[in-house]
């Protein structure tokens, strides 16, 4: 018993000591990480700055466009894009431009609290499943299972209706419906860390199984998790708006992206085409930049995927005959 | 034909690139395959490395010539770069001759060489597990080479194919032909790539590592069935392992690789007898023998293979030598002739501290 | 083979059974909507206590919700029967079966032009990497992932009808009475709806190939002294399709949605026009119809992909365990 305690103590100061280096490096060890971002993947670092750009525009949306997403101004009905009014107004003279920055705000602020849901519910989900395994495991697989076979706008569109259309409710159901379908992965990831010598190491040394989670499984299933995030960020902001386009998401007058697109305004769009225009664009460049950057995570990340097949035809590039040298 | 006349003597061309001609004098075997100063390289994000770094060797029609060296010594990379199956990018063959009955292979079209590939030239993978095609059947993959190569139709391919498999004794053929690889034991995918090696009657074989996945009871089969093989076909082989005791008993010559270069080189019975390189001396040394009557101890060779992009100065062999000396430490040896038939390439005299 | 389906079908009994609760569940979550809702426009918003409790008994709300899963269960694997609209005097099921030929030609159409796209493209990216037309194939792979297919089927929409007056056509005629005239109406929303799935196919089937290009068969291919075509349509091709399928199959609840949405922008009388139109008229039972068609559907096409699985794959075909 005493040999047992001594071990985990050990064990414990160890994990301690590389827990201290690990966050004196860590500021070192992202700009390192920025660095390479930048040499080895451009346009990755190029989907990065789209994402600073993103997120500066929403946290800073009341400063960039103080009047509000909701000015409405009935003499300045369908104006074009003009110096006054950059993207245009919409059909209750709205300005289209104060209007998409404060859809940017709405859309991240979703994209953010949504996939912070799915990801807390992928990990439970996945966790448990993955760590306790056995019946229990195979029980929530096959809900996970049936669950699955839904399509994912079916199964919003039907919450939706069920819980009444509203910012909370969005949330609440992609951060459902994502987390579900992500707790697979990292069920995976659990179930291959799982098998390292070093949890059977910890296990013979006493270590609890909370414990084992918290200090072996979490860090190591850590990469997986980010990569999830970054490509569920742009999922979110996706289906979110895909609803609001159906008039089931967030209602109107707030800005989602997707409503603004909505059938309800085409009629106007045929006269104001940059009222389809521009959320659009705004929407494709996010979602665009947000896939870049996490394509990049993944691949430094995960180097795994590196690297070309060749032809199996060498190329023969000869500097001088043999017999002159 | 880079006949040089000093290539006669203890002649010494500077560096590693030396000049390594088989004495031309007199009635000397004929050879099949004549490699000079060939040069692979690996083109990297940072740079590149040089995986075969000036090798030359010959040979000889109807002889089986071993090439031996631990992983990473270039001796697959050489192998390969015979058949340009190097892929490119990130490989690219940089310098060198592979003069094959007359032609020199690395400078032929791409079509050009596709018509000796599994043809006049068949290769023999190491991995038999991985090396077949997991969605297409045995037949399909043993009469492929035949349906490209040869004008037989479809019949007299399934003839020959069932043919090939009894040569390789493989039971009851006809109903093994319709199998997929999946099917097969390790031993039977890999007499299948045999008879797939051999389904043109190719001049030379190369088989790499061709025992190495297998069960140890099998090793000797397969090697005594390619043995049998190219001795009844009169073709040449050339055989890669890291297994000198494979080599003893299949091989007529030798050629010891380390760091893309070749150290050693000479008959089996010289390289056994009287080895003269120390990393010769250090693998068979690392090797455990039953009969070991004569009390040697068995001695690994200390350290790592070297990394091909970071190599040391001098002797590339020299961190890992116990016989090192400092003129291995800054000039690197060239391949010397000994007698006939032994090379080395090494400034320790190693008949002094043997 | 038949043994490998028989047991395919055997595992999807209990998806089956799972994916009943939660579709039973999902809706039942506030019955008390539909009653109220029911009363309330059907003017019984006055109404007495009595008529509430008639109404209850007469769709079986009254009883405990596992009776009612049973009752509704029964009534499904017996009868087939997914019981009747609220408003309409029709059964959910007629309606559905109405809808669910053109649901099924546009995401069919969708898919065969999302594979006629991404594979032969995803090949050529693979063996010309970095070419020019790798470069293209990549972009145009990247920007499809970015667009939100309701936006380019807005812009599709709109755009040609301010320029040159032109609208895509809606009128559906049977098919087999006058296929162009079918064709034309599903020609511009399957394209637009392949499109955007291309994106992700052909990246996979990029890497896919990428990765098979790298095997040890592949090396002995080459070795064999075979063509580039035949070893890349031969020896590649067929390895790097097994994992693309399995994305089909991913694929395929995607794509589902997405029907729901294009049909919603080309106004076709689809399964999603049914369901977003019971939405709003809180028309619980074609909402319960629908979604559980939906995921049996998409069960179906994953069963179908299992077999493509069996045709592709020696080691499936044959494992007879």
């Amino acid at each position: 018993m005493s040999n047992v305690s001594v071990g985990s103590a050990s064990v414990s100061s160890a994990n301690a000591a590389e827990q201290e280096t690990v966050s004196g490096r860590r500021r070192n060890r992202f700009m390192e990480f920025v660095g390479r971002l930048v040499r080895e993947r451009p346009l990755g670092a190029f989907g990065a700055a789209i994402c600073v750009v993103l997120i500066f525009t929403g946290v800073f949306a009341d400063v960039i466009a103080p009047e509000g997403y909701n000015a409405i101004s009935p003499l300045d009905r369908l104006k074009a894009p003009s110096w006054e009014h950059w993207f245009g107004t919409d059909q209750l003279g709205r300005d289209l431009f104060a209007r998409t920055v404060h859809g940017a705000q709405l859309s991240i602020i979703v994209a953010f609290a949504a996939t912070t849901l799915s990801i807390i519910i992928s990990a439970v989900i996945g966790i448990a499943s993955g760590y306790i395994g056995g019946r229990f495991d195979m029980t929530v697989q096959r809900f996970v299972d049936g669950w699955m076979c839904f399509p994912d706008l079916i199964i919003l569109i039907v919450a939706v209706s069920v819980l009444g259309p509203g910012t909370g409710q969005v949330i609440l159901v992609l951060g459902l419906l994502f987390g579900i379908a992500g707790s697979r992965i990292v069920r995976g990831a659990v179930l291959s860390v799982k098998e390292n010598t070093y949890v059977h190491a910890a296990q013979s040394m006493g270590a609890s199984t909370l414990r084992i989670l918290l200090r072996h499984i979490l860090p190591n299933v850590m990469a997986p998790i980010i990569v999830l995030y970054t490509t569920r960020l742009a999922a979110v902001i996706l289906a979110e708006s895909g609803l609001s386009f159906l008039g089931l998401g967030i209602p109107p007058p707030a800005p989602s992206w997707g409503g603004m697109l909505s059938l309800d305004g085409r009629t106007y769009m045929f006269q104001a085409p940059w009222l389809a225009i521009v959320p659009g664009l705004a929407l494709t460049v996010a979602v665009f930049g947000i896939n870049m950057f996490g394509d990049a995570l993944r691949d430094l990340l995960d180097p795994r995927m590196r690297g070309g097949g060749g032809r199996f035809i060498a190329r023969v590039r000869k500097r001088a005959p043999a017999s002159q040298r | 034909m880079n006949t040089d006349a000093s290539g006669q003597g203890a002649a010494s061309v500077a560096g590693h690139v030396a000049d390594a001609d088989q004495p031309v004098t007199g009635e000397a075997p004929r050879t099949l395959l004549q490699v000079r100063n060939l040069r692979t390289i690996f083109r990297h994000d940072h740079g590149s490395l040089t995986a075969v770094d000036g090798v030359s060797f010959d040979v000889r029609r109807g002889e089986t010539l071993a090439i031996v060296g631990e992983s990473g010594s270039g001796k697959s990379i050489t192998a390969m770069s015979l058949l340009r199956l190097i892929p490119s990018p990130p490989g690219e063959i940089v310098d060198g001759e592979v003069e094959f009955d007359g032609r020199d292979l690395l400078e032929l079209s791409d079509e050009e060489i596709r018509q000796i590939r599994g043809n006049e030239i068949a290769m023999i993978f190491q991995e038999p597990m991985t090396s077949l095609n997991p969605v297409l059947n045995i037949a399909r993959q043993i009469g492929e080479p035949m349906e490209i190569h040869s004008r037989r139709d479809r019949d007299s391919i399934w003839k020959r194919c069932v043919d090939l498999l009894r040569q390789v004794r493989i039971p009851d053929p006809e109903r093994r032909l319709k199998a997929y690889p999946h099917q097969f034991s390790g031993g039977m995918r890999q007499r299948a790539m045999i008879a797939m090696g051999l389904a043109c009657e190719p001049k030379l074989i190369i088989a790499d590592e061709p025992t190495t996945a297998l069960d140890v009871t099998v090793q000797a089969q397969i090697l005594e069935l390619l043995k049998d093989l190219t001795r009844d076909h009169h073709s040449s082989m050339i055989l890669i392992t890291h297994d000198l005791g494979v080599v003893a008993r299949y091989a007529d010559r030798i050629n010891v690789m380390y760091a893309g270069r070749i150290v050693e080189r000479g008959t089996s019975d010289e390289i056994f007898n009287h080895p003269r390189h120390p990393y010769t001396l250090g693998l068979m040394e690392s090797v455990p023998r039953l009969n070991d009557s004569d009390g040697t101890r068995l001695r690994p060779i200390p350290g790592q293979p070297p990394d091909l992009s970071n190599l040391p100065r001098g002797c590339p062999f020299h961190p890992r030598c116990r016989f090192a000396m400092d003129k291995c430490r800054e000039a690197e040896p060239p391949l010397e002739q000994l007698s006939e038939e032994h090379w080395k390439a090494c400034w320790v005299d190693l008949d002094d501290k043997h | 083979m038949s043994g490998y389906l028989l047991r395919r079908l055997l595992a999807l009994l209990p998806t089956l059974l799972v994916a009943s609760i939660i579709v039973f569940g999902v809706v039942r979550l506030v019955p008390g909507n539909v009653l109220d809702l029911m009363l309330s426009e059907n003017d019984f918003a006055s109404s007495s206590h009595e008529t509430r409790a008639q109404l209850e008994e007469a769709l079986g709300l009254d009883k405990p919700i596992y009776v009612q899963y049973l009752v509704w269960m029964k009534n499904i694997v017996l009868h087939g029967d997914l019981g009747d609209s609220l408003w309409r005097n029709t059964s959910v099921l007629s309606e559905i079966g109405e809808r669910l030929p053109i649901t099924l030609e546009l995401g069919l159409l969708s898919l065969f032009f999302a594979l006629l796209i991404a594979v032969p493209v995803g090949i050529y990216s693979a063996v010309r990497q970095e070419t020019l037309g790798d470069h293209v194939g990549r972009t145009f792979s990247i920007v499809a992932l970015a667009v939100p297919n309701f936006w380019a089927g807005t812009l599709v929409v709109i755009l040609p009808a301010m320029w040159w007056g032109w609208a895509p056509p809606n009128e559906i005629e049977p098919f087999f009475e006058s296929p162009i005239q079918n064709l034309k109406v599903f020609l511009v929303p399957s394209l637009i709806l392949g499109a955007s799935l291309s994106a992700v196919v052909m990246r996979m089937m990029r890497t896919m190939m990428l990765e098979v290009l790298r095997q040890d068969y592949v090396r002995t291919a080459w070795a064999k002294g075979l063509p580039e075509r035949t070893v890349v349509m031969r020896h590649a091709v067929k390895n790097a399709l097994i994992p693309v399928i399995t994305l089909v199959g991913i694929l395929v609840p995607i794509l589902f949605g997405g029907t729901v949405i294009i049909e919603q922008i080309f106004r076709l009388p689809g399964i999603g026009q049914l369901l977003l139109d019971a939405v709003t008229a809180r028309d619980y039972p074609i909402i319960t119809g629908v979604f559980l068609v939906a995921g049996v559907l998409v069960m179906t096409v994953n069963l179908l992909v299992d077999l493509c699985y069996g045709l592709l794959d020696p080691k499936v075909r044959f494992d007879r365990k």
